[in-house]
């Protein structure tokens, strides 16, 4: 029944999509961590401790990945032979890099303000509605299989979230 | 890690940061990012009625060999000619910086981003 050559959503019993009902992958998740506990496996062989640790890692690595906005879309992809993590394509719309400079400038600015939380939340607020957006794109392209839309949506994404880590990065600088 | 010295360098003392006013005739405005880890790189000439490039300048999010490897070429380019910017090789910059295989992205975009900054201007230019 356990079988890791399949792909996460299969190996956790989720339909392949974007489109992902948290509530119940997080009561599948439940349920075969329990079952595939390795301390159920104690008694069995060293080979089968072997799997059963396999198996747990496997599933941690897949309940992760779907949980994950990013994750998901990139993997996704993955399962369609698109990689987005390590291509050294740099062909992005220029619009949307002028964009993500002036977002960079604006965090960079932040410090100086006299009130930096009011503007670090705005900006915030703005780009998780892009992201949200992106999400939004890329569901509907991956299912109708607008497959290097979905990639475009996704290679931005990376950029979003990057900023989103610098912002955090900046609000513990702040808090701190 | 290790960076090298000169990445170092270049990062703690980058030349040319700045901006240029992207309406005026004579600068070209270079546009790049590299989707996979989310840099951004602006790189800009300001290019002499003979096409010498006079000046230039950057502006780079991104890790330490991304800025050091822009912060390079807009030293690299001044004087210059239009065609020899345009033919400058990302590996001569990750030789000059000593940049390991898995920084070596970080000076194609540095290339990317003059050849598109020298296209920008012929196509200022062209109208």
């Amino acid at each position: 029944m356990m079988d890791i050559t399949k792909n996460f959503f299969e190996f956790i019993g989720l339909p392949v999509s974007y489109t992902v009902d948290q509530s119940a992958l997080a009561d599948r998740s439940r349920e075969l961590q329990k079952t595939l506990h390795p301390d159920r496996y104690a008694h069995l062989s060293d080979r089968e401790q072997r799997m059963a640790v396999q198996y747990m890692s496997f599933l941690n690595e897949g309940i992760a990945t779907l949980r994950s906005p990013l994750l998901r879309a990139q993997y996704l992809l993955s399962l369609r032979g698109i990689d987005t993590e390590s291509e050294s394509s740099t062909a992005v719309d220029p619009m949307f890099l002028m964009q993500q400079m002036e977002l960079r400038e604006r965090l960079e600015e932040i410090p100086e303000l006299e009130d930096p939380y009011t503007e670090l939340d705005a900006l915030q607020v703005e780009v998780q509605g892009m992201l949200k957006a992106l999400r939004e794109q890329f569901a509907q392209n991956y299912q109708d299989e607008a497959l290097s839309v979905a990639t475009e949506s996704v290679r931005k994404m990376q950029f979003l979230e990057k900023l989103v880590v610098e912002i955090e990065r900046l609000e513990d600088r702040l808090d701190g | 890690m290790a960076y090298s010295e000169k990445v170092i360098d270049h990062y703690e003392n980058p030349r040319n940061v700045g901006k240029m006013n992207d309406k005026d005739a004579n600068v070209g405005t270079g546009m790049v990012g590299a989707p996979a880890c989310g840099d951004v790189m602006r790189l800009q000439i300001k290019v002499s009625d003979d096409g010498i490039i006079e000046d230039a300048k950057f502006k780079t999010y991104g890790c330490g060999s991304a800025i050091a490897s822009s912060s390079l070429i807009t030293e690299w380019v001044k004087g210059m000619s239009l065609e020899e910017a345009a033919e400058l090789k990302n590996t001569a910059i990750a030789e000059e910086l000593a940049l390991p295989p898995v920084k070596i992205h970080c000076s194609v975009l540095a290339e990317d981003a003059i050849k598109a900054a020298v296209a920008d201007y012929k196509e200022k230019k062209s109208k």
